[in-house]
């Protein structure tokens, strides 16, 4: 360790949002690696419509930062076939929602590439998408879809809920030879025109570091309930830690950070220790995040003292008018609620 | 005929048609094992379904005599006779065919799933999905600055997919040395071409995106060879891709055990009639070759496949926890 002298003489801390984080791994890695190419829509001239490729034409011009046309089959195929040819492509994909009209490269070409091939051909890519709603942008802008992505094999998720982690995970993604969605929520991005949770935006090393895909994190250690979150959800559960602190509630909260693989482990330790779960996530409810979750605790035989709780969107589209969406949105109100509901209980 | 090709590629495209029929010839016996009395796709060393390319070999050999290892090809469903012309070992796609663990890739795959990542050729099972993996390999090319190509093959049915159109303008778009080639064997599946194509040629259809577009007829290796060779070497100097659109024809039914009774009477014959590989035995001896050399090329080409099959049919089941080997890199 270094001395804090030192320490505050070499690096003032900086404040990034995780667009400005995921923009600053694209660009140090395309510097360090000149395999590493940017193909998407409005990702060039625009530098991202959620911020995550600013800067990146200027500097490394238009043959590795290409805007593409509104063509997901083609330029999505296309990443697949550069990386069979050795290049890693980081590709966007400007919503999640559009994943239907792109679905198959994804999912029969680049998660099964390698198994097709026993292991001869790779498909070093990363294909980010930006996920979530609660700013009425109705039901084809809105959705999260972890667990469409994380049920399909051969594929890595992940999904950052702070800055430090955008650039340390976007890092390692590119990094990876396999496939990874990099999922970040559109109310973490710190876009200007879009309301940003001010505790996503956070210190982050200017100098090159990976955050391991396939790693949770416990970001609040507590004694008495585990909460398991993931992107917005992480900081839900923080705000509702913070006001179940005041009333005697310890709330231990977990960012998942990776959908695909997910660390069972870490959230099995601590649910050995509270002896109740709680699931956080905005993706449609049925044969999700928080039923696998869920799942990897009850079928370690932990003994728990009330039955696991998720919290979701409900098995709806997502609606448009801000009064209905917001009803149906998870929040920190409802996890607070739910884990008091979970308190009461008798042991 | 066609001048354009010379003596050596004649050669090797007639020898390489024979090895690919024979491929098939010796997959036909080997399917139906374990499958009768009662038809059951499950069942014998060669489950799954079967697309054989009987027909098809002048579309293969025509395009792959201008190809190195380098190249890459995306090809079909239906991928033994393109597969055998860009050089994939015989017989580890034997192997891989008969589901063993020295296949291609160790018996995961089958016949719908070859990949040799020595000579860079790749197929897929779904229609006209090779198309963007190609326009990507050829953009690598164009950004690393070698000059390699890659071909994506697709049927005729292909065209009338999204991703067709989608591939052909962003191949156009960023001017990539890719070319795209129809095999037009008539039929998607049992719906024919005249049923649900609003062309009359797809070669045509080039035109939507600013890049040649040629017709080749008469399923003629010859022909196939000269149209490709122009296609193949403009991609190689830079100046963007090509469409191909050759006429060939289906010899069999879409998958083994097809009844095929979306066929006119009398069609199959007809076919047969004008089968490719002896019309084009008989150009080549009309041309001056010696059938000795031919007879000896021939030979070769079926020992090179009884051997594969013989590997194949040797070679080790994997151990089934293998399975779970190869899902990430």
């Amino acid at each position: 360790m270094s001395s804090p002298d030192t320490a505050t003489a070499v690096r003032p801390a900086r404040r990034l949002t995780i667009a400005r984080a995921i923009a600053e791994a694209i660009g140090q890695e395309m510097e360090r690696d000149s395999d590493v190419l940017v193909m998407g829509e409005d990702i060039a001239k625009l530098g991202g419509v959620f911020g995550t490729t600013t800067g990146l034409l200027d500097r490394f011009g238009p043959e590795r930062v290409r805007d593409t046309p509104i063509s997901e089959t083609a330029f999505i195929g296309a990443a697949v076939g550069l990386a069979a040819s050795g290049m890693r492509p980081v590709v966007e994909l400007m919503f999640v929602d559009f994943f239907g009209v792109c679905m198959d490269a994804i999912y029969n070409l680049a998660a099964k590439q390698s198994y097709f091939s026993g292991g001869q051909v790779t498909c070093p890519m990363v294909l980010m998408t930006s996920v979530g709603g609660g700013y009425g942008d109705a039901g084809q802008h809105s959705q999260a879809l972890y667990a469409t992505f994380g049920h399909l094999p051969g594929l890595k998720v992940v999904i950052p809920s702070n800055a430090h982690d955008a650039k340390g995970l976007m890092l390692a993604a590119i990094r990876d030879p396999n496939p990874v969605i990099f999922m970040y929520h559109k109310a973490l991005q710190g876009m200007g025109w879009l309301g940003t949770v001010q505790r996503s935006i956070t210190d982050a090393p200017e100098g090159d570091y990976v955050v391991p895909l396939g790693k949770a994190k416990c970001v609040r250690e507590g004694e008495d309930v585990t909460v398991v979150g993931l992107g917005l959800s992480v900081h839900q559960a923080l705000d509702a830690a913070g006001r179940l602190a005041e009333e005697g509630v310890s709330a231990e909260v977990i960012d998942l950070i990776s959908i695909a693989p997910v660390d069972r482990e870490t959230v099995r330790a601590s649910v050995r220790r509270t002896g109740r779960l709680l699931v956080v996530d905005d993706d449609y409810l049925s044969y999700g995040v928080g039923a696998e979750i869920i799942a990897s605790v009850c079928e370690a035989g932990i003994p728990l003292l009330v039955p696991p709780q998720r919290i979701a969107f409900p098995d709806i589209p997502v609606p448009f008018t801000p009064v209905m969406e917001h009803f149906v949105l998870p929040n920190a109100d409802k996890v607070a609620a739910a884990v008091r509901q979970m308190m009461e209980v008798p042991n | 005929m066609n001048g354009a090709s010379n003596a050596s590629d004649r050669l090797w495209m007639y020898a390489t048609m024979v090895k690919s029929r024979h491929f098939e010839a010796l997959i036909k016996p080997a399917y139906f094992e374990g499958k009768s009395p009662v038809f059951n796709m499950a069942k014998g060393p060669l489950p799954g379904e079967m697309h054989l390319s009987d027909g098809q070999e002048p579309c293969a050999v025509g395009v792959c005599a201008h190809l190195r290892p380098g190249d890459t090809i995306t090809a079909t469903h239906r991928p033994h006779h393109v597969a055998i012309a860009k050089g994939v070992d015989l017989d580890a796609m034997a192997a891989e065919i008969f589901g063993k663990a020295s296949g291609l890739a160790g018996g995961r795959g089958g016949h719908m799933h070859l990949f040799d990542a020595r000579v860079n050729f790749a197929c897929s099972g779904i229609i006209a999905q090779g198309l963007g993996p190609a326009v990507g390999a050829a953009l690598a090319s164009k950004l690393r600055g070698d000059d390699t190509v890659a071909v994506a093959f697709l049927g005729e049915g292909a065209a009338n997919q999204g991703a067709f159109h989608e591939a052909l303008n962003l191949a156009s778009v960023w001017k990539v040395p890719a070319v795209f080639v129809i095999e037009d064997n008539a039929y998607g599946i049992s719906v024919s071409k005249r049923d649900c194509t609003a062309v009359e040629r797809n070669a045509d259809r080039a035109a939507a995106y600013s890049m040649p577009g040629h017709f080749v007829a008469g399923n003629d290796a010859d022909a196939v060879h000269a149209i490709a060779g122009e296609a193949i070497a403009r991609a190689r100097r830079g100046e963007g891709p090509s469409l191909i659109e050759i006429e060939t024809c289906r010899l069999e039914g879409h998958f083994m055990g097809d009844a095929e009774g979306y066929r006119p009477a009398g069609e199959v014959e007809r076919l047969k009639a004008r089968d490719p590989i002896p019309a084009y035995r008989a150009r080549l001896l009309a041309d001056g070759f010696e059938a000795i050399d031919l007879d000896r090329a021939e030979a070769e080409a079926r020992a090179a496949v009884d051997a594969a099959f013989a590997f194949a049919r040797a070679a080790a089941y994997p151990d089934p926890e293998e399975a779970f080997a190869h899902v990430f890199a």
